[in-house]
């Protein structure tokens, strides 16, 4: 497996080879099915969101619908346009979205494709919606998509009135809908009114009924989105992820925002709740704080097979960052922590992470790939690996445990339905985690050393 | 009357639309001719399921070539996407001495970035194929073009020349952006040019035997190929190159010196097989390694082929070998099974093949279509002087050969030809799907989100054969959903024993106990039990 990676590091620069990312629009695309109502369109050729359907439906193991512009040869020389407008007649008429939510590719961006002035030359019927934003795949990943539709939501909805909601905004940040019900719960918890841009929770975790719902009962309304503006503040959570949308929000409606990390491993929950806290003024109530107890309980218990692990991260930059904090607290070394997104905010909160606990050695890296990522580990090793499914080569490669948390997660079940966020994520970290390398004991020990109990 | 049925389902498209779909959408027999319009462009916004000219030319021709480094010249995604993802299985091996690399577990990407689309991404692309060639040395180079190559105007061709001249690598391009043609099938059309031109006849090495074959448009999901080559291995049939599952640059550059072209997918390898013919004097065969009957004919027409009389009685003894070994789990699955209807909606090929498979196990077809295939994929090869190319296939280059001064030879003599017809053995010729279909099966063409949806809600098949993408539409309804592109992570459903596990599969997702919980006990029961309205 693997064979021809040396273990020599490669001096690359421009060939980039099994990549921690993918492009814009799959980012997009997720976002809008985190709308009620709403159905994603992208506009360029038609092979973009054939892909990109089918790798959200492999993750989620749940349908996902996009309809495409379909570009031809002739459209790709003299503009989109028209396209675009027989493509939002045709989706009125047979599908019904409440909400056509446009992302671009790299076609329509390279062609230049104004698609401000496309929409609003476009007739559209009384009480319907076309929104957009543009994601260009040559800039980013697929988290700028993601950001950037958030952001193409609140620039065409979000309404000031002048009357506060009292609510807050919550942006979940590129998550699964497993860890956005648990959001919901301690939300709710601590009795915060709020509206969380996007919710793809019913929707891409929707239950077995015998019917299909085209637009399934999830997804933040439209309504909902439109009050966003009225919001007395923000929470974005991942900086890298939500923290452009939350800008956008305060620029056009200046609802202030409170960027945090990903509520991933106990601090970073401490400080999302203690922020629940500030706006609620409540009680945490006792079965959060038992919560809590039991995984701080949990964490001891597991300590004697966690402390002093090396760790290989990667995937999404907040992601990353979250698993690597709760990593430390649980007393393991985030040996290498690799994003394939670009931005030099996770390189920065990545080195902060690691001074907070006084280790050292560690390697933090933006931009970078798998490949680049075995050669690391091919020349000092780690005891587990944290990633989505395209790092299972590397476990093979150098029988390394792998323990899948992120995005894209295409050869499990089930894990989207689970969170990672909260205390009650955490339990599940810990439980993977020390399952991963305790199994691993398992079945490497010799005979003579396999333990009854441990 | 199933024209009734479709008349029904079409007829809640606007007038401009249902123009476009009646003519791609018919009904079989009831008086009609069996024609219908394919190849056409998809309608914007009808949520078509079709994929892209790269996806047919990188994903499905060229990316099973194991030994190949693939470098994609665009932003990340096309790359990322058609990464591990369709199953076509290979490793590297050793044949005759000559070893051939396998990079399937590798991505490549010049991953453009802003600035490669305004200044050019030419200059990144050279960089990246020296450095693929200093870190994997491999036998050759294949750079895919994606959307906004095209576009910005960067030369890949001259790239490819400028790697052999300067870095002493063989490199071929291709010019498969997502937007040309309708589909992935101008992919295909693309891949097949350039390996006539460029590695088709470059190799010398003969076949060691005269019962020598291609195995052409065979892409060795889960494992397809492997077990179609180890049948005609047992026959003595000899396998030369595989186009292109689990096969190599190494053994495709001689596969002009075999005797025979054996065409699986007609759809994606017909061109190869056309201007093998015309350029090497190689005759092909339409065979079907799916379905038991099916995989028994083909192997007896390439019997016929070579006419040798021990060749003959050799496929006759591994027939009924592999047929014995199987009988009582096929009557086991077909017991499961006989009475069952199916609809099948694949992309250019399979949804033909897998019919003839469900017939072996007595489920019936109410529904076939393809994604992308064209008019002689349905109706046939004589349709072919009909065809007229339209705007959007005009583009895709077509190309002429000529016979080969040295390589050209003549197998058969035309009487030979005649006699091998009249035994049932069309050389050269594909019947297309619509040939043994029952009266008032339902076709389509390019079968979209809506379509789907309607046709199984009337025609209410047992299961419905497609894609990812359709498969939880389908399951959410209530209604098993078997993927025929990835096999569920399943296979190989080729030859006699696959044919078994294809049963085992279907009768897996058919009697799996969870479908009859889908209703809660409380929904099926009354919620409260007692008397109405004062009633004693």
């Amino acid at each position: 497996m693997l064979n021809y990676t040396p273990k020599q590091i490669c001096d690359r620069k421009a060939l980039r080879i099994n990549p921690a990312k993918t492009c814009q629009p799959v980012g997009a695309l997720y976002a809008a099915l985190g709308v009620h109502g709403c159905l994603p369109h992208s506009h360029g050729s038609q092979g973009c969101v054939a892909f990109h359907r089918m790798y959200l439906t492999r993750h989620f193991k749940d349908p996902v619908m996009a309809s495409s512009s379909s570009f031809t040869e002739g459209a790709s020389v003299f503009g989109g346009g028209s396209n675009l407008k027989t493509a939002t007649k045709n989706i009125f008429d047979l599908y019904d979205p409440e909400i056509i939510a446009v992302h671009t590719t790299c076609l329509s961006e390279t062609i230049g494709d104004d698609l401000n002035a496309l929409i609003t030359d476009m007739s559209i019927p009384e009480g319907k919606y076309v929104v957009h934003c543009n994601t260009p795949s040559y800039k980013g990943s697929h988290v700028t998509g993601f950001t950037n539709m958030v952001t193409g939501f609140i620039n065409y909805l979000a309404t000031k009135t002048g009357t506060s909601n009292e609510k807050v905004c919550l942006m979940p940040g590129f998550v699964n809908p497993g860890d956005m019900r648990e959001y919901k719960k301690l939300l709710n918890a601590m009795k915060v009114p709020f509206i969380m841009l996007p919710d793809t929770t019913g929707v891409l975790d929707g239950p077995m009924t015998g019917k299909y719902e085209m637009f399934p009962k999830g997804g933040t309304l439209i309504n909902d989105i439109k009050a966003l503006g009225d919001c007395k503040e923000t929470i974005a959570l991942g900086v890298q992820t939500s923290e452009a949308s939350a800008e956008a929000l305060k620029k056009k409606c200046s609802v202030p925002f409170k960027s945090l990390p990903l509520p991933m491993g106990v601090e970073a929950t401490d400080e999302f709740m203690l922020a629940l806290q500030a706006f609620s003024k409540e009680d945490v109530p006792a079965n959060i704080e038992e919560e809590r107890g039991q995984l701080v309980d949990m964490m001891i218990d597991i300590h004697p097979y966690t402390y002093g692990k090396k760790v290989a991260i990667y995937g999404d930059p907040d992601t990353v960052l979250g698993i690597a904090a709760f990593a430390l607290e649980l007393g393991m070394i985030p040996k290498y922590m690799l994003t394939g997104t670009p931005g030099s905010q996770f390189e920065s909160a990545g080195k902060a992470l690691l001074d907070k606990f006084g280790v050292e050695g560690c390697t933090v890296k933006a931009d970078g790939d798998l490949f680049l990522l075995h050669q690391w580990i091919k020349n000092e090793k780690v005891d587990l690996l944290i990633g989505g499914t395209h790092g299972k080569t590397i476990a093979r490669a150098e029988d390394i445990p792998l323990v899948r948390m992120g995005f894209p997660i295409i050869d499990r079940y089930i894990h989207s339905y689970m969170p990672l966020v909260g205390y009650k994520g955490a339990m599940r970290m810990a439980e993977l985690i020390a399952n991963a390398l305790m199994d691993y004991q398992d079945s490497h020990c010799e005979e003579k050393d396999l333990e009854v109990v441990m | 009357m199933a024209s009734d049925l479709r008349e029904k389902v079409l007829e809640k498209y606007s007038a401009r639309v249902y123009k476009n779909r009646k003519e791609h959408v018919i009904a079989i027999g009831e008086g009609n001719k069996d024609t219908i319009t394919a190849n056409t462009r998809a309608i914007p916004g009808i949520i078509t399921q079709r994929g892209c000219c790269y996806a047919g030319c990188k994903g499905v021709v060229l990316g099973p070539i194991k030994d190949a480094a693939i470098i994609v010249h665009g932003p990340i995604g096309c790359a990322f996407y058609a990464w591990g993802t369709r199953r076509h299985k290979a490793f590297a091996d050793e044949k005759d001495g000559e070893k051939a690399d396998c990079y399937l577990e590798y991505c490549f990407s010049t991953d453009m970035q802003e600035p490669d689309i305004v200044f050019g991404g030419e200059k990144k692309l050279k960089q990246a194929i020296t450095e693929v060639i200093d870190i994997f040395h491999p036998a050759i180079v294949l750079i895919c073009s994606t959307c906004p190559v095209g576009l910005i105007g960067d030369d890949i061709h001259a790239v490819a020349r400028w790697t052999e001249t300067e870095l002493g690598t063989k490199a071929i391009a291709f010019s498969c952006e997502g937007y040309k043609g309708v589909s992935q099938s101008a992919g295909h059309h693309i891949a097949n040019n350039q390996l006539i031109r460029y590695i088709i006849g470059t190799g010398d090495k003969e076949p060691k035997t005269q019962y020598s074959v291609n195995l052409l448009g065979e892409y060795n999901i889960g494992g397809d190929g492997w077990e179609v080559e180890r049948l005609l291995k047992r026959c003595g049939i000899e396998v030369v190159s595989v186009f292109t599952g689990g096969g190599s640059y190494r053994d495709l550059k001689n596969s002009h010196l075999a005797h025979l072209n054996l065409v699986q997918c007609h759809r994606s390898i017909n061109y190869v097989a056309e201007m093998m013919q015309d350029k090497y004097g190689i005759d092909w065969l339409k065979v079907n390694f799916v379905g038991i009957e099916s995989s028994a004919k083909s192997l007896r027409d390439i019997g016929e082929y070579f006419g040798d009389e021990e060749l003959k009685a050799r496929i006759e003894e591994v027939i009924a070998d592999e047929i014995a070994a199987i009988t009582d789990e096929l009557d086991y699955y077909k017991s499961k099974l006989k009475g069952k209807s199916a609809a099948l909606y694949v992309g250019g090929s399979r949804s033909h093949h897998y019919q003839l498979l469900l017939k072996d196990f007595g489920v019936r077809t109410v529904l076939a279509g393809y994604e992308f295939a064209h008019r002689d994929d349905y109706e046939g090869r004589e349709v072919i002087p009909d065809i007229k190319p339209d705007a959007d296939s005009k583009n895709i280059e077509s190309i002429e050969v000529e016979p080969d001064p040295k390589y050209y030879k003549v197998l058969l003599t035309q009487e030979q030809k005649e006699k091998l017809l009249e035994k049932g053995v069309a050389l050269n010729y594909y019947e297309g799907m619509f040939k043994g279909m029952e009266e008032g099966a339902i076709i389509t063409d390019d079968l979209n989100h809506f379509e789907t949806e309607e046709f199984l809600k009337v025609l209410k098949p047992d299961v419905f054969f497609s894609g990812i993408k359709d498969k939880f539409v389908t399951q959410k309804n209530g209604m098993l959903s078997r993927q025929l592109h990835s096999y569920d992570y399943s296979g190989p459903y080729a030859g006699f024993r696959g044919a078994i596990t294809f049963g085992h599969d279907l009768v897996m997702g058919l009697y799996t106990p969870a479908w009859s919980y889908i209703r809660a006990p409380w929904q099926k029961v009354p919620s409260i039990q007692g008397t109405l309205g004062g009633e004693a």
